[in-house]
């Protein structure tokens, strides 16, 4: 597999000594984690374990009740409002449902960013919204639709083409693959791959699906009892003594995933 | 020798983004002449470089050589402009053409090329003149008015039908849903319903008692509020209220419901969703309208009352003897036979536009505003009829 060549280097992303509390449920104590530029950061964990919320905190969403996140080595929450918009737009999120306007058709929606922030005109930005469209694999017919009407694979593309509307340098990705069909999965992963090589892109990749983490995480980042428990490439991490990773590597799904991915190279 | 220099200065917002804007320029002075792309291909650039595309374009031809060495930074907007440019046949020739390129751009042209494919500028669609667009606009309101009203009344015979078939089964009548929305429809709303009908009733008062006195008849004040509240006044400001209110609320609920797929829920639990959520609704109403346009009529009296007491010195003793002596108890009866018509419609409005919503928040916004305008208007065109119906009868 492809691992980057350049890992180790600069942290995009630091978080250090998270804490979450919603009442007196605490979902993170003194998390600490990394993303590193040019990475494929894979996140694991079982449900609630707060997945989605650390995802929520990094960008922005979601206050943390204790610790510093940063990112570029600026702390968000210290900086002002404009400055803090201007970090946020080197993030593309994808949301767990899309999270598509749903007033606005596909072109629409990919092309918003570009005419707010690229000060793009609006053909050019929706000329440029089909390229990313186009990018995502979604079909010439659908870029007119509106979100209503598509399924819930092409509104994953859709919403791909829109985190990916400004270039951004991370990549928020919140179960990319999940209700994909698997050959539109594989692509994605393989797109996904593309544009890290090409553009740098780090990726922040919260998933279950074991195919995906086998083929493009540089490390696998696996949350549990409120904590980063281990972070480490995938292998490393599969080989942890820890009933649930064992359970999660090794169960049935885990060893199918994995021999489908080790296959192919002994060619 | 002419070099097209097409490196514009840039003034946009972009000149403020690190890196130098890219370029393409084609250059004759060497022989053959050769295509230059250098300097940043990204989106910050992508107005200068889209100029400099679209000038190239048709300058050049597909023989010249394209020299990419100095190209630097490269972004999928940077991308999908040098894939335009430079056509698919060359690009299927980069690893050829230009060894210098690093094999992550290249996969990067390659991807977009092969996703720009099949994937052309879609056809405009023709215009339509504005003629024919407000005659088609008329067209589809009317059409829409008629099948509204068809749904309508298809929809009162679902809820009949279900209330009749359960009324003998008690089991069935959902008890606990009917409770929580005669608190949410009639206890909640008390106050409001209250204020307003006991406001509306002093202004009332205020207006017969101006008018009146250059008659000398300011004493038939009292029977001109007690005859208005009665009669009209009680129930017409409820029912619209209760429009405002309880109809859009039943909307947005079963509109949420229906977005977020629990109707389609209920339904393969083998569960009918009118007897789950549109009959407790229309039972719910049909108890608390009543009982606030009963509450309205007093506090529309108590209203005028209180203007009659400070203004035009008619004690409370005098206003109730005077009320016992004119006011007959089929003014009453005429104003309270309407309630429960009233709210019939009502939740039946409201409920049947919740069915309406289709997957979208946009959708649960325009039914509501649907449902809001139906039911105020149904409510004020069927008292309009009510009241010369009950004026010819004499009542």
């Amino acid at each position: 597999m492809i691992k980057s060549p350049h890992l180790r280097s600069e942290a995009v992303i630091e978080v250090r000594g998270l804490c979450n509390r919603f009442g007196s449920q605490s979902v993170h104590e003194n998390l600490d984690l990394d993303l590193y530029r040019g990475e494929i950061l894979g996140v694991v964990g079982g449900s609630g374990t707060g997945k989605s919320v650390l995802l929520r905190s990094i960008v922005g969403l979601q206050r943390p009740s204790a610790g510093s996140i940063r990112v570029f080595g600026e702390d968000l929450q210290q900086l002002s409002e404009n400055a803090r918009s201007q970090v946020e737009r080197r993030f593309g999120v994808l949301f767990q449902k899309g999270a598509l306007f749903s007033s606005l058709t596909l072109t629409e929606n990919v092309a918003l960013p570009l005419i707010e922030h690229a000060r793009l005109s609006r053909d050019e930005a929706e000329h440029l919204a089909g390229v990313k469209l186009a990018l995502a694999g979604l079909p010439l017919s659908a870029a007119h639709k509106y979100p209503a009407s598509l399924s819930g694979g092409m509104i994953k593309r859709a919403a791909l083409a829109r985190a990916l509307a400004l270039d951004p340098d991370i990549l928020f990705l919140d179960e990319p693959t999940a209700g994909l069909d698997p050959i539109g999965a594989a692509a994605f992963d393989q797109l996904i791959l593309t544009l890290r090589d090409a553009l740098g892109l780090s990726v922040f990749l919260v998933t279950h699906d074991l195919d995906t983490l086998y083929t493009i995480t540089d490390r696998v980042a696996v949350l549990s009892q409120k904590r980063v428990l281990v972070a480490a490439p995938i292998d490393k991490v599969a080989a942890t003594q820890d009933a649930w990773i064992h359970e999660y590597f090794h169960g049935p799904r885990g060893r199918a995933a994995y021999s489908a991915m080790s296959l192919p190279k002994e060619v | 020798m002419t070099t097209q220099t097409l490196t514009a200065h840039d003034h946009s917002p972009a000149a403020t983004a690190p890196g130098r804007a890219g370029s393409a320029v084609l250059d004759t002075s060497t022989t053959p002449a050769q295509l230059r792309i250098d300097g940043d291909w990204t989106l910050p650039h992508y107005r200068v470089l889209k100029q400099q595309t679209d000038a190239l374009g048709s300058n050049y031809d597909a023989s010249v050589p394209v020299d990419m060495s100095r190209l630097r930074a490269l972004d999928t907007a940077g991308a999908s402009l040098l894939v335009e440019l430079l056509g698919t046949e060359r690009l299927a020739r980069l690893a050829v053409n230009a060894p210098e390129l690093p094999l992550s751009s290249r996969a990067l042209l390659q991807t977009i090329q092969t996703a720009l494919c099949d994937y052309c500028a879609p056809a405009k669609e023709p215009e339509i003149a504005v003629g024919m667009q407000l005659l088609a606009r008329i067209g589809c309101a009317v059409d829409k008015v008629w099948t509204d009203t068809l749904q309508l009344l298809g929809f009162i015979g679902l809820i009949l039908q279900t209330v009749v078939f359960n009324l003998p089964r008690p089991k069935r009548w959902r008890m606990t849903s009917v409770i929580t929305h005669i608190e949410q429809t009639g206890l909640d709303a008390a106050p409001i319903v209250a204020l307003l009908t006991f406001l509306v009733g002093a202004v009332v008062a205020f207006l017969g008692a101006t008018v009146l006195k250059t008659f000398g008849a300011s004493i038939f004040t009292v029977d001109l509020v007690a005859f208005s509240f009665l009669r009209e006044f009680g129930v017409l400001l409820t029912a619209i209220l209760m429009a405002g209110r309880t109809a859009s609320a039943f909307t947005a609920q079963i509109g949420s419901m229906k977005a977020n797929e629990e109707i389609d829920a209920i339904r393969t639990l083998g569960l009918s969703p009118v007897e789950l959520l549109v009959a407790p609704r229309v039972l719910a109403l049909l108890i608390s309208l009543p009982l606030l346009t009963f509450l309205a009529m007093i506090c529309g009296i108590i209203g005028g009352g209180v203007v009659c007491a400070l203004s035009l010195d008619i004690s409370p003793a005098m206003f109730l003897s005077l009320l016992q002596a004119d006011i007959g108890v089929q003014h009453f009866l005429v104003g309270i036979v309407k309630a429960p018509i009233f709210a019939f419609l009502i939740a039946a409005i409201g409920c049947l536009e919740g069915f309406k919503v289709s997957g979208s928040a946009e959708s649960v916004g325009a039914h509501t505003t649907s449902s809001v305008v139906q039911s105020i208007f149904v409510v004020i065109v069927l008292d309009a009829m009510a009241a010369l119906f009950f004026m010819e009868m004499g009542w």
